[in-house]
């Protein structure tokens, strides 16, 4: 599930405490000047200065010059993990939408178990939803797969969106503070690295309650101790 | 401050010097739908901008397989002029999108979303003069903030001249100038950090010398465009950030 | 913003939900949003408002123009509600001609008006079945996060209330750039607004969100005013195939009265 995205968060968040040398930059803006720096993705070199290709939070990490971006599209990625809704089928597979600018398609090959092709709308309905993985990215559109741990077709609960950027934040350091909103509410969570999540829980009221909490963690994105301020907002939500 | 040409300063119909602009306001995010969205008043003149994308674009034979494509629709609401415009597209703002999405297309980089479309829209609530100017202010900030990436933001701002006098960001009144060597309207759009023009439009009798200096001070102008459009951005973000320190 | 339709599995929660009463914002089923109005979107209308429901956004202008009158009201001058659904709204309104939910909206409000008797057309008129005045209201959603009709209606409104002649000379020729302080001929009792009530299974809710309102299998509008100090229903379309039946319909017409109070206090801070 690793992407840019999500390596440049983990870097952010270890190195919080080097508050001076991070700072949100529009694009076009220099962000640091020097022969020695190295444009890191989301940056360019102009001459002797570092400058930003995108709207969002520059950080030095040694000589290398990062960006997290703030709002941004979901790039699709091979082994993403995302959640889609099946919105057509054809004899080869369905035409799933994943929320990105390529269109992509789950081959009936790609299913997890053997399908019929005429069972095939009886397995995956329009407007149903899957957990799937990223295979192929290609010009023309992307490829899915559901053979893998975890992936396959989402029943009950619900589905919502947040902005693609905020994923790494609220997935959190090696799942800690989506771990932290399943324990406190008891209910499964899928998080998509296009954006969308997933959420079944024990009653209502546990998935209204995660789903909020998710909310606030996509919303705020860079306050510092965002862990803290979740843990507060259950104890005053109990 | 330019004094070539002038004998003595001109005080303009609403006591602003030549090369004062209106007040500017600037806000990030109006839209929650949209990718991307602002808002971007130069005094009375008031635009708004949503970007959506890069999302799919339909039908196929628009997309390009080398980068996405931009694509601008730019109107006027029917009650934000004197004589109501009838809603629907005009040949006005036909021009006037084109005209917007060749100033924005040198500052945007599409090659990473291949057949797709960002479409940029740009809607004036309240027009007194300056409407194409302010929509591409608007619609700078509405790209930037959809994580479009992008080589600079673009600045845009008309100068002109009434009779002899060279000024900047003009009025209706002031469009309307028509004694002497009446009013040329000078619209022009540039990459706020590096000298790259996108948008040059013209109409009025100016000598080319004055050309020049009209130039100069648009870029001056810009300067101080781009101040009120990076400080728009930022504020987003340190809106929902909360106890860390301002830059 | 995402275009992605709604999934079985996220209607099929909600109306579950809906079915217990609870809604993902915590509100009641017929509770609204917070309301927000404001003026002078356009210093160039003779009137306009600013509407905000939760995160709905409409501005409705006003523009008045002389005209002749209609040859079968010679004397009364007209009304005409129009506007768009601007593609910045949401990403799945297109730009290119109105279709019909573009056409809808704006004859919604000028039905419920109409009907409502809040404009007083015979005092619109300059001079008897040559010149009168025609009051055209222009709606453009700005963001749609739900209950667009409710919202416009509002605005249409409140930018009404507002609304000041232009001067005019003795020919009747319009300077528009300078105003009255004269109002438009409003009945002061008088203030439709419109109530959409929403069908998810057999639940009825107000006030949906955009993600409530894809779940929702019909729509039913009324407009609502007050007339010689009695409650009068203007005006009613339903839209959709789900069908309703009596109960839902007695139901609204309980509910209604009592809404109409609650909004018109929220209002009443806004509108004066």
């Amino acid at each position: 599930m690793k992407n840019e995205i999500n390596e440049a968060h983990e870097a952010f968040e270890e190195n919080s405490s080097s508050d001076s040398k991070r700072k949100i930059v529009v694009p076009g803006e220099v962000i640091v000047k020097g022969e020695d720096y190295l444009p890191g993705e989301g940056t360019r070199r102009e001459g002797e200065s570092i400058v930003a290709s995108k709207f969002g939070l520059a950080e030095e990490a040694g000589r290398v010059v990062k960006l997290i971006p703030i709002f941004g599209a979901f790039i699709p990625r091979r082994n993403n993990v995302i959640i889609g809704r099946v919105s057509d089928i054809t004899h080869a597979g369905w035409l799933v939408d994943i929320d990105s600018a390529s269109s992509s398609f789950l081959p009936i090959e790609e299913s997890p178990r053997f399908i019929n092709r005429n069972e095939m709308d009886q397995y995956l309905a329009v407007g149903d939803v899957i957990s799937a993985k990223i295979w192929t990215v290609k010009g023309k559109g992307i490829d899915l797969t559901l053979k893998g741990k975890g992936l396959g077709k989402l029943e009950n609960g619900f589905i919502f969106r947040i902005i693609p950027s905020r994923v790494p934040r609220v997935i959190g350091r090696e799942g800690s503070m989506v771990n932290l909103i399943k324990e406190r509410t008891g209910c499964n969570i899928t998080v998509g690295q296009n954006g969308w999540i997933w959420v079944k829980g024990p009653s209502i009221e546990a998935e209204i309650k995660a789903r909020k909490a998710i909310e606030l963690v996509a919303d705020k994105v860079y306050i510092m101790g965002l862990t803290e301020k979740v843990e507060e907002w259950f104890q005053e939500n109990e | 401050m330019t004094t070539k040409t002038t004998k003595k300063e001109s005080k303009r119909p609403d006591g602003r010097k030549p090369e004062e602009m209106r007040k500017m306001t600037a806000k990030v995010g109006v839209i929650p739908n949209a990718d991307g969205s602002a808002m971007f008043a130069f005094g009375d003149t008031v635009a708004i901008a949503a970007v959506y994308g890069p999302r799919q674009l339909h039908p196929q034979h628009l997309q390009d397989p080398a980068k996405g494509i931009l694509r601008c629709v730019y109107d006027l609401l029917s009650f934000s002029v004197y004589d109501r415009k009838r809603p629907g597209p005009s040949r006005r703002s036909n021009e006037i999108s084109k005209v917007t999405q060749w100033s924005l297309s040198p500052a945007v980089d599409l090659v990473a979303f291949p057949n797709t479309v960002v479409d940029v829209q740009i809607y004036i609530l309240q027009a007194d003069a300056g409407t194409r100017t302010a929509g591409i202010n608007a619609a700078s900030m509405a790209l930037a903030h959809a994580g479009i990436p992008m080589k600079d933001l673009i600045c845009s701002v008309a100068v002109g001249k009434n009779d002899k006098t060279l000024i900047v960001d003009l009025t209706k009144e002031e469009e309307d100038f028509e004694s002497g060597e009446g009013a040329t309207d000078f619209a022009i759009a540039k990459l706020a950090n590096h000298d790259e023009f996108s948008l040059l439009q013209f109409d009025g009798k100016i000598q080319p010398e004055l050309v020049k200096e009209a130039m100069e001070l648009g870029v001056k102008a810009c300067k101080e465009i781009y101040e009120v459009q990076k400080k728009a951005l930022k504020e987003i973000v340190e809106d929902s950030k909360s106890g860390a320190r301002k830059k | 913003m995402s275009s992605m339709e709604i999934s079985n599995l996220t209607k099929e929660k909600l109306k579950n939900m809906i079915a217990e009463g609870k809604r993902f914002d915590s509100r009641g089923l017929l509770d609204l949003r917070d309301v927000e109005i404001s003026y002078g979107v356009s210093k160039k209308a003779e009137g306009s408002a600013r509407v905000k429901i939760g995160k709905t956004e409409v501005v409705v202008g006003v523009k008045l123009q002389t005209g002749e009158p209609y040859p079968d009201s010679p004397d009364k001058g007209n009304l005409m509600a129009s506007g768009d659904l601007l593609p910045l709204a949401s990403p799945r309104f297109e730009s290119g001609p109105p279709g019909f939910n573009a056409i809808e909206l704006p004859r919604l409000i000028d039905r419920a008006i109409r009907a409502s008797g809040m404009i007083d057309f015979s005092k619109l008129v300059i001079k008897k079945g040559e010149l009168v005045w025609t009051v055209i209201i222009d709606i453009y959603p700005i963001n749609d996060d739900g209950n667009l009709i409710d919202a416009a209606s509002m605005g249409a409104v409140a930018a009404l209330k507002q609304t000041v002649f232009p001067e005019t000379d003795k020919d009747g020729k319009i300077n528009y750039e300078k105003r009255t302080s004269k109002k438009l001929p409003l009945s002061k009792e008088i203030s439709p607004i419109s109530f959409s009530f929403f069908k998810l299974g057999d639940s009825i809710i107000l006030d949906p969100t955009r993600e409530e309102e894809e779940a929702c299998d019909a729509r039913i509008t009324f407009g609502i005013s007050k007339w010689n100090g009695q409650y009068m229903l203007n005006s009613c379309q339903k839209k959709g195939e789900a069908p309703l039946t009596q109960e839902d319909v007695a139901k609204m017409m309980d509910i209604i009265p009592k809404k109409f109070e609650e909004l018109i206090k929220k209002l009443e801070t806004f509108i004066s």
